[in-house]
């Protein structure tokens, strides 16, 4: 059986862990850039917030992800609620940090106009800082999405959903009839989603992002 | 004047020469940042009169800036009362208030993300307008600063000139049609040309609307030239001298003053007055073009003049006739030499004093239809400067004698 024949012959089972592990990725991205954006918000006036913040992200982010997983199995148990926790952790740093990037280089004069013409001090973020930084939380938000992508593989350890049970059905049956099939239907799948997305967040920037500050 | 005052901002627009702005009283208004010896602005007190532009000048750091900004409490003051138009400034809502100031920052400040229509719409916005007016509105606002709607509404910042930002901040200021506009150092990343092109825009603007305007600078040639009254402030924003600029230039109250003015005061002086505030010599002999020459000579020799001055049929001076080439000429429009710059009533005298040097001698002056109106001289330049500085020579008696 080549590759093909393995992928028609399983492709409703196939298409629906697609399906499960881009849905994963875009919500758990979706929950770190919120909680991202309200980190960045809190902390980016204070340069030792942000620094505390910043590094704090990165020190998750070095935690290797299986390492993680098993931390997280003991307390949430097995299924999508450590994977959907590990998943979020990863994507708070890039989002965090190119939120306080974003809304740091925001011109001061700009924020002191807004300030100075009426705005309070919520509209000047949500109107005017937010809206500038936007660009530079949506890069994070994309990093974030391509760097989950990968880790929802290893997420399937913890018996979460998507394409990882492929690759780990592949790994531990090493030698038999599809292992190969497998391993290459979990690894470019992932690949094909992730252009995908890319694609997707191309088509984001170009209606959100205000002509006036596109690059 | 002053009575027929516009308070609302609620863009009641003003009344071709009605008084739209309202005063501005600082009491005993003090800076102090936490941790510094000193305050920052000291028991600053002020009247700011209202639809008159008061400029504050100073060297960079002596607070100018800061007693602005406190104003509409970008800065909160430590201590002291601001009152505008009556009302106490400290007890409103800071936002509230803010709305109700007009506030143009060097660099315009403008939202890059926003078209130019959107950012003139913030204010109007905040207000609560009506779609329909802040759209008018808008349209209007353009006009009055000189850029067309059509062709600018949908452009971004990044996409006009430095002096077409400004305008946009001034009209983004002016939107909600407030009584008081802050503007700091508006014109200050803008080249020359395009600045004094502003500032001329600026006061043409202030004629229609009689704001209250306080305007900070570090350039005391633009608050010459702006300026109803100069505040020049010093260390802690103490004011140095608190009057019009032609007193400040005829008798700086004291050394930081005069070294701030700088040299040159009697020429900018002379940027201040207009041709039509200076007497005119009137006796000068004219002649029309077809009045015969040798008639012309006859009456000169009588009055013991050398000169003539030729007017044309529709009494605009066009040229100067020597006797001595009075006996050659054929007729009096070809006769003596052309004119060469000529000055009107309405330019200064800064202005007439380049043509006199120019000419080497008296100018000719014309009124408002090119027609003749008399001939300036530099003696006559030379008195009005001496008679200013005495005038103003006893402005600080008071203050030597303490």
């Amino acid at each position: 059986m080549n590759v093909f024949e393995y992928i028609s012959d399983r492709w409703s089972s196939i298409s629906l862990q697609a399906w499960l592990h881009t849905s994963a990725v875009v919500q758990c991205t979706i929950i770190a850039a919120v909680l991202g954006v309200l980190i960045g918000v809190a902390v980016y006036r204070s340069p030792i917030g942000s620094a505390l913040a910043t590094a704090l992200a990165s020190t998750i982010l070095t935690i290797p992800s299986f390492a993680l997983l098993g931390l997280l199995i003991p307390i949430f148990g097995l299924g999508s609620r450590p994977a959907v926790i590990a998943l979020v952790l990863y994507g708070l740093l890039p989002i965090v940090r190119n939120t306080i990037v974003g809304l740091g280089g925001v011109d001061p004069a700009i924020s002191d106009a807004a300030k100075g013409i009426g705005m309070s001090r919520l509209g000047v973020l949500s109107r005017v800082e937010l809206r500038l930084a936007w660009p530079a939380i949506l890069a994070g938000m994309r990093v974030a999405t391509q760097m989950l992508m990968g880790i929802e593989v290893i997420a399937a350890y913890a018996k979460g959903p998507g394409l990882g049970g492929e690759v780990f059905s592949a790994l531990s049956n090493a030698g038999s009839a599809n292992d190969v099939n497998q391993a290459v239907t979990g690894t470019v799948g992932v690949i094909i989603l992730a252009l995908i997305l890319e694609g997707i967040y191309a088509i984001i920037a170009r209606l959100t992002v205000s002509r006036g500050v596109r690059g | 004047m002053a009575d027929r005052t516009v308070t609302s901002a609620e863009g009641a627009t003003s009344i071709d020469g009605a008084v739209s702005g309202v005063e501005i009283e600082l009491e005993k208004v003090t800076k102090r940042y936490p941790g510094t010896k000193d305050p920052a602005v000291n028991e600053f007190s002020m009247v700011v009169p209202a639809g008159k532009i008061v400029i504050f000048v100073g060297p960079s750091g002596c607070g100018k800036t800061t007693t602005m900004r406190m104003i509409n409490r970008l800065i909160e003051p430590t201590s002291g009362r601001i009152t505008i138009g009556g009302e106490d400034a400290l007890k409103l809502n800071a936002d509230t208030l803010r709305r109700k100031i007009g506030y143009a920052i060097q660099q315009a400040g403008l939202f890059p993300h926003f078209t130019v229509e959107q950012n003139i719409a913030v204010v109007p916005g905040l207000l609560g307008w009506d779609k329909k007016r802040v759209e008018a509105r808008v349209e209007e606002m353009m006009d009055l600063v000189g850029l067309d709607p059509k062709e600018f509404h949908g452009r971004y910042p990044r996409q006009l000139s430095g002096g077409q930002q400004q305008r946009v901040g001034v009209a983004r200021a002016l939107a909600a049609d407030p009584p008081v506009l802050l503007m700091d150092e508006p014109f200050g990343a803008v080249d020359p040309i395009t600045r004094g092109n502003l500032q001329d825009e600026l006061l043409r603007l202030q004629t229609e609307l009689k704001k209250t305007i306080v305007f900070v600078t570090h350039d005391f040639d633009e608050a010459v030239k702006l300026g109803d009254k100069i505040a020049v402030l010093g260390n802690q924003s103490s004011i140095l001298q608190y009057d019009s600029p032609d007193a400040i230039l005829a008798n700086p109250a004291n050394d930081t003053v005069a070294g701030f003015v700088g040299a040159g005061a009697s020429l900018k002086q002379l940027t201040l007055l207009r041709v039509r505030d200076v007497e005119l010599k009137t006796d000068v002999p004219t002649a029309k073009e077809d009045e015969s020459p040798a008639a012309v000579r006859e009456q000169l020799v009588k009055r013991g003049k050398h000169f003539v001055l030729v007017l044309d049929s529709r009494n605009r001076p066009s040229r100067w006739v020597h006797t001595r080439e009075l006996g050659t000429a054929a007729t009096m429009a070809t006769a003596g030499r052309p004119l060469g710059d000529l000055v009107s009533l309405q330019s200064t005298l800064q202005d007439a004093l380049e043509a006199m040097l120019a000419e080497g001698g008296g100018v000719p002056v014309t009124g408002p239809r090119g027609e003749y109106a008399g001939v300036i001289e530099l003696d006559t330049v030379m008195s009005t400067i001496q008679k200013i500085r005495e005038e103003h020579a006893d402005d600080h008696q008071e203050e030597d004698q303490s």
